[in-house]
């Protein structure tokens, strides 16, 4: 094989971004009916980057591995109307609850189901966490050196790869053997948006759990065209131990969590005088708006 | 054993700011937890420079200094920590939110199984009980965070692994030399005990550092001057507000126009949009063009001389007068009411 074989890392995430007044409910908690669930931002950077290899490398391919609920699916599909190969969505009850270690494990057993591969691609980070952990942790599992924040590939073949990092303070050009992890920044292209072919020839594309749950009659289509199947995988089908998986193989666990209460009623009103403004300051620190 | 360690960054020789930060925080975690706190050193040329370091209260710095090891890569940094770590047992680990520490924790969080925490905002040390389990944890470190794109607190433990690692951003924790001549010991540690030649297989070809971008967009709270501002010179009290506050400072466009502020900072339908948790609105008006880029920001203060400026009906807040005069007092009463 000649082409390089790409794993890319995504996510499924609410739409943070968009958070508005009405995305805290009176009682101060989220309203997640009004945040969309979206395609990780960073996670469409990264492929994006993916598939200009397979653009540029004659013979590549890119396949999605996201691990998430059910309706994750949808962002494989994403990924397919862009120019993605194929996907694989890893979903258990098993899984729940896992903070970024835990994911990071169960996410490279499943890497490690996938066969060979040349790269791994993942966002940086996820915007719903924003830990950035999971791209660097998934590398440690499977041994793998790993280049941070990467905006474009400058070079690659199969056997090595050059990258250009964008830093707080500047840039970097680094030249990494393959195999090897990227984690991609906002600051690299845009992912491309989706061609119309690629939607046509995968818009019936389903998981066997979606297939199961459909009432549409497309399912003759299944047999006869196999790039419609998204691979569910579950944790049956990865060797994994039971103690590193979700709540149990989560070292950092959650003790409280406090709403930050984002609305106000009326305008206060107040004038340069002291006490209004110190007032001011320490309603917004206690609030951890500023501080 | 059982000590608090931090990853000090150097850059050029000079430790970073934000880990005398975290060493000045590492101090008093220390004191409260009766420990010691261990900086630990890892790059080329560094002679002298854990004088930069012993005077924020580290009682061992550990050193480890070859010239394979500036600039930053992954691989070396990562087994040093990894295996130092093995071998001292440290309770908790702090490192740096910068792209340093967040290639590095989550590294070696992954090889110890040990919880990491990202963009800590404050860290406590405090109790724990699990109810289920029946048992009672002494003295963990409270990670505490705004998540959910920062609308909500999480405070995160790890009760069972060790260390407790957290990252935290440049500028959340204050930095204060305690003693100049603080007792403490150095550790020079041999290179090749703990790292392989294997470990440069990424190699840093060009490195080109430049001045931070203006990054308005990201920011979490945003100070911004328009045309009632009344001059470039009146700005400047946008940015002191802005470095105390740790905000970017925007500008609307008729303060651009004006020239008080360069366009890259233009906020509204022909320059940024921005959904800050925090919007300062300091004498701009709000016209319609200006509004559209900020009026989904979280809580907006108003600063106008003119009670009835149309922005002020945005506004959670609406204080009437000069910035001149307003400004100033914010940031006093801001460093009065924060450690």
């Amino acid at each position: 094989m000649k082409g390089i074989k790409i794993i890319v890392l995504a996510k499924q995430v609410p739409d943070t971004r968009n958070v508005g007044k009405d995305a805290m409910k009176a009682d101060g908690t989220v309203n997640r009916a009004v945040l969309p669930a979206i395609f990780n931002p960073e996670d469409l950077n990264a492929l994006e980057l993916a598939l200009r290899v397979k653009d540029e490398v004659p013979g590549s391919t890119v396949t999605i591995l996201t691990m998430g609920p059910g309706r994750a699916a949808e962002i494989i599909r994403e990924g397919l109307y862009r120019g993605a190969d194929g996907g694989i969505l890893l979903t258990d009850r098993a899984f729940a609850g896992s903070d970024t270690l835990a994911t990071s494990y169960a996410l490279s057993q499943a890497i490690k189901e996938m066969g060979k591969f040349d790269l791994i691609v993942a966002g940086r980070q996820a915007i719903d966490g924003d830990t950035a952990q999971v791209g660097p942790q998934v590398a440690e599992k499977l041994g793998l050196n790993q280049v941070t924040y990467v905006e474009a590939i400058l070079k690659v073949d199969k056997s090595q790869i050059t990258v250009r990092r964008r830093l707080d303070n500047g840039v970097e050009t680094v030249k990494a053997p393959l195999p090897m992890l990227l984690t991609v920044n906002s600051s690299a292209p845009d992912c491309r948006s989706r061609n119309a072919k690629l939607l046509m020839k995968y818009k019936h594309a389903r998981t066997v759990t979606e297939r199961q749950e459909a009432t549409e009659d497309y399912l003759y289509l299944y047999d006869s065209r196999p790039f419609l199947n998204i691979h569910e995988m579950t944790v049956s089908e990865i060797k994994s131990e039971p103690s590193q998986l979700g709540l149990a193989g989560s070292p950092t666990k959650v003790k409280r969590i406090e709403n930050v209460i984002l609305q106000a009623k009326d305008a206060k009103r107040m004038t340069a005088a002291d006490e209004g403004i110190n007032d001011l300051m320490k309603e917004l620190i206690e609030s951890h708006v500023i501080g | 054993m059982n000590n608090i360690f931090v990853y000090c960054e150097v850059e050029d020789g000079v430790v970073a700011d934000v880990s005398l930060e975290l060493l000045t925080k590492g101090r008093s975690l220390a004191n409260e937890l009766k420990c010691q706190l261990e900086a630990v050193i890892i790059g080329a040329g560094l002679k002298e420079v854990e004088k930069q370091v012993i005077p924020y209260g580290a009682d061992v710095v550990h050193m480890i200094d070859d010239p394979r090891l500036a600039p930053y890569t992954t691989m070396p940094h990562s087994s040093v920590l990894i295996k130092l770590f093995q071998e001292e047992k440290p309770q908790i680990a702090l490192m740096g939110a910068t792209p340093i520490g967040r290639d590095l924790g989550p590294r070696v969080s992954s090889a110890l199984h040990s919880g990491l925490t990202a963009d800590c905002t404050s860290l406590e040390i405090g109790d724990h009980e699990d109810k289920k389990a029946g048992k009672i944890y002494k003295d963990l470190l409270y990670q505490i965070r705004p998540a959910f794109g920062g609308n909500i607190i999480a405070w995160i433990i790890n009760p069972d692994c060790r260390p407790q690692m957290a990252t935290v951003r440049e500028g959340v924790m204050k930095k204060e030399m305690i003693n100049k001549n603080y007792p403490s010991k150095v550790n020079h540690l041999e290179v090749s005990k703990y790292v392989s030649d294997t470990d440069f297989a990424v190699q840093i070809i060009e490195r080109h550092l430049e001045k931070r971008k203006i990054n308005i967009k990201g920011a979490s709270i945003v100070v911004s001057g328009g045309y009632g501002v009344g001059s470039k010179e009146n700005f400047k009290l946008l940015y002191e507000l802005a470095d105390v506050l740790g905000a970017e400072v925007g500008a609307s466009r008729a303060a651009v126009d004006a020239g008080y502020a360069e366009h890259e900072r233009q906020i509204g339908q022909t320059g940024i949009t921005v959904r800050p948790k925090l919007y300062i609105a300091c004498g701009i008006s709000g016209q319609v063009q200006h509004r559209a880029g900020m009026e989904e920001s979280a809580q907006i203060i108003s600063i106008n001389t003119d009670p009835d400026a149309p922005i002020n009906a945005l506004a959670d807040y609406v204080i009437t007068g000069d910035i001149s005069e307003i400004i100033p007092k914010m940031i006093k009463y801001y460093k009065l009411n924060t450690k």
